[in-house]
């Protein structure tokens, strides 16, 4: 199983889920192999990416590999009490219509075990008020590429308030105009100033909960 | 050699533009607001922007049209004047250029991305065969290929406006990697050099993504893995946060401060992206009359 390690720090999925499945038909408890082997290559491929010493297209590889041992693993880790980590409502503000970052970020955090709920580009706070009420994640994720439009997650979080749901999310901004100054400025709860700070971000926040999602 | 750009680079360097999208923010383009469609809605306004950077001393001019792709112009409901956006780019810059400018007409990024799947190589092929056509058939003197992350998506779009017979420059985003000289996608200077010239590109080059001190050790790679020209566009530095707007602290005087180690690196085009104003273009303007003196 230690390939298994290798198979998602080097993006290969086929190699993660020929694995994966072996593994789970030894025997092998599910739990283990996400703590023991998966994360910890997801850790390390984000580290990489982080230091500059992999790019893009090879972090969103890793993040595939894990998705697709996840897809197999979740039903008996589903049975044995225990599902997606989280579920996550990400959208692009209302304004802007920059989707790679998101997508990106998205894709991680599905590599990460959370749940992902894509609203897609230009998202109005109606919108995501609208998926608090449908989903009900732990966390609302906001990405904005413009600085002319990164006041829309402010717009954002006073609607998420005023109709009362402020308490009951926690908000994730991020994209490349933000910094922590400007995400405490706007009363969100954390930011990420990239895909992987994302991740880290939304652990945080789930842990800071008092009654995470089993 | 293409016989425009060979007439422009008998005085080398050549001086581009600056900004466009801060410089129509001051003419009033609101947040969310598509830069591309005042074309239609503000032509007066777009001119003026065109027309500061031909007296600033611009030697080349781009358009009004980065954004005019089929996908982004559908996203703001745009779809069906694609043609009329892109050519009245082409005639305002134009019009401002008179025989004092040349006008190179701009196409950016789709905004869809290959490696997430959003998107098929096909469709971007598509999609800029398109762009580029009108951009060519509204008389614009060359097309410009810039701000790419996607080192398989610029080569599809070079390979587009190449198809036009117009000259096109092909440029990418290098702000990535340890030493902030790879494009987001992982891609060295020496591999956008050969495959941005092997689709086609007439002129090569990096843009945006940095402050202009780290263009100058690009400029040479590039310049050392190809035997094309070099356009450079750096940003005005890096943004500082003010009150919710993107501030830039380099004055346009430091910034030409580089332009001699860009011309010793090898840069034949020389310009500059966000942050950047007809005040930069004015300073490198200063700076490029003994530059080329020493050529003499």
């Amino acid at each position: 199983v230690k390939e298994l390690y290798d198979a998602v720090l080097s993006g290969n999925s086929d190699a993660a889920k020929r694995i994966t499945e072996q593994a789970i038909a030894s025997g092998v408890e599910p739990m283990r192999l996400v703590n023991e082997f998966m994360s910890p290559a997801m850790a390390e491929a984000g580290q990489r990416f982080e230091n500059g010493d992999c790019f893009v297209p090879h972090l969103l590889l890793s993040a595939r590999a894990m998705k697709t041992s996840l897809a197999l693993l979740r039903p008996l880790l589903v049975s044995s009490g225990a599902s997606a980590i989280g579920r996550v409502v990400i959208g692009t503000v209302q304004g802007d219509l920059h989707d790679i970052g998101k997508n990106i970020v998205g894709a991680v955090l599905e590599g990460g075990g959370f749940q992902v709920i894509d609203l897609g580009v230009g998202v109005t706070p109606e919108k995501f008020i609208a998926a608090i009420h449908k989903h009900n994640p732990e966390i609302v994720a906001m990405s904005a590429l413009l600085t002319i439009t990164m006041l829309g997650m402010k717009d954002t979080i006073q609607a998420i308030q005023a109709v009362g749901l402020r308490r009951s999310v926690k908000v994730l901004i991020g994209g490349a105009p933000i910094t922590r100054e400007f995400a405490t400025q706007i009363g969100a709860d954390d930011f990420g100033s990239g895909a992987v700070q994302a991740l880290a971000a939304a652990k945080r926040l789930l842990n800071g909960r008092s009654h995470p999602r089993v | 050699m293409n016989a425009l750009i060979e007439k422009l680079l008998q005085a080398s360097p050549v001086i581009t533009d600056g900004a466009w999208g801060t410089q129509l923010q001051a003419q009033g383009l609101q947040p969310g607001e598509i830069p591309d469609a005042w074309n239609l809605s503000f032509p007066e306004r777009v001119r003026q922007v065109a027309r500061a950077y031909v007296e600033a001393g611009s030697q080349v001019i781009l358009t009004n049209t980065f954004g005019a792709n089929r996908f982004r112009l559908t996203e703001y409901d745009l779809r069906a004047k694609l043609a009329e956006i892109n050519r009245a780019g082409v005639q305002i810059s134009r019009q401002a250029a008179g025989d004092r400018a040349s006008v190179f007409a701009s196409i950016g990024p789709s905004g869809k991305s290959l490696v997430t799947g959003d998107v098929t190589a096909g469709e971007l092929r598509t999609a800029f065969e398109e762009q580029a056509h009108a951009l060519a058939d509204a008389g614009a003197d060359a097309l410009v290929i810039e701000t790419m992350s996607d080192l398989e998506e610029a080569q599809l779009a070079v390979a587009a406006a190449h198809a036009t017979g117009l000259p096109v420059v092909g440029c990418m985003v290098f702000d990535s990697g340890r030493n902030k000289d790879c494009t987001m996608m992982g891609n060295t200077p020496e591999q956008a050099a050969a495959a941005l010239t092997a689709a086609g590109a007439d002129v090569i080059g990096a843009n945006c993504g940095q402050g202009i001190a780290g263009f100058v050790a690009i400029a040479k790679r590039l310049r050392a893995a190809s035997n094309r020209p070099i356009w450079i566009k750096p940003n005005a530095g890096l943004p500082r946060l003010v009150n919710g707007r993107a501030e830039y602290d380099m004055t346009p005087e430091s910034f030409a401060g580089f332009v001699p180690a860009l011309v010793a690196a090898g840069a034949n085009f020389i310009g500059g992206c966000c942050g950047t104003t007809p005040a930069f273009i004015c300073a490198i303007a200063e700076r490029r009359a003994p530059a080329l003196r020493g050529h003499d």
